[in-house]
């Protein structure tokens, strides 16, 4: 073969794997665009929404629990609630309380995204915990959780309006389960100090009113 | 009367607005109120005990048990044993 017929043909070869070339090209950029388009547009997660959010739960808690739970909360993270057991809520019952009380001379401690604890006051003896959860499953991108204020408040608003169907409804389990006791029983002190310091700071503007 | 609903990531968000004595916001209300129970919510109104002034919450499970001077209702997920 001469060198000319040997360059001939090495141009066609090139020209052939070109024509291939750029077809197989033209359709990966075709996929790709169609792949694009069809992709929908995902909204960006902002990590400052949930302390908004929180902030905003905050302030719908505060304008629905009374004061003295409000500040409880602010300052000591849980709101301690006085329970009204089967009787108080108006209802016949089997025994939903499991156990507690029916005189209702028990409270209840509100830890948001954490067991609700029941003790009796006098004693501090701890009783049950009481496991419930609130989950939204209509929402995707920030998970099932309420704010951690929406959470204690729902709780409060559920125990406030029918304890039973929240005894009802919550896993209930012995004491230790979730909440270690030492921090409980760390917690009733710290409520315990709490009470008297509020009671101190309300006594000398009592006295000055008298 | 405002129909509030805890959302997570959000806070509560309005999901209605209107008077109930009008009886056009009334519908609207009531549309929204079946669409929120469907939709799996409770619904609880926060009171005010006229005696004590304590503050307290009561579950409703029709449009017609809501207090008329009730300034909001709040949904949130049903209780679930965690």
């Amino acid at each position: 073969m001469s060198a000319l017929a040997f360059v001939v043909l090495a141009l066609v070869a090139l020209a052939l794997g070109g024509y291939v070339l750029s077809g197989e090209l033209r359709g990966l950029y075709a996929r790709r665009r169609r792949a694009r388009a069809a992709r929908q547009p995902q909204p960006r997660f902002d990590p400052g929404i949930e302390r908004r959010a929180e902030l905003k739960a905050r302030a719908l808690l505060r304008s629905i629990v009374n004061p003295e739970e409000w500040e409880m909360y602010r300052d000591l993270g849980f709101i301690r609630i006085v329970g009204r057991g089967p009787r108080g809520s108006g209802r016949a019952s089997a025994d939903p309380s499991g156990g507690l009380p029916p005189d209702g001379h028990f409270s209840y401690l509100i830890y948001p995204h954490k067991p609700i604890v029941a003790y009796l006051p006098g004693s501090n003896s701890l009783l049950s915990e009481y496991c419930v959860e609130f989950p939204d499953r209509s929402e995707r991108l920030y998970g099932r959780r309420l704010p951690d204020s929406d959470d204690v408040l729902a709780k409060w608003m559920l125990i406030r309006a029918d304890e039973e169907t929240l005894l009802r409804g919550a896993n209930m389990h012995l004491p230790g389960r979730q909440i270690d006791p030492q921090r409980v029983r760390r917690d009733l002190w710290r409520l315990a100090e709490w009470e008297r310091a509020r009671a101190g700071r309300a006594m000398p503007s009592e006295a000055g009113a008298a | 009367m405002k129909f509030l609903r805890l959302m997570p990531g959000k806070g509560e968000v309005v999901l209605a607005e209107g008077d109930p004595q009008l009886s056009e916001d009334e519908e609207r209300l009531i549309e929204e109120f079946r669409r929120q129970l469907d939709s799996g919510m409770w619904a609880a109104v926060p009171i005010t005990e006229g005696a004590s002034g304590r503050r307290e919450a009561i579950m409703v499970q029709e449009f017609a048990e809501i207090p008329r001077d009730t300034e909001r209702v709040i949904f949130f997920p049903r209780a679930a044993g965690g």
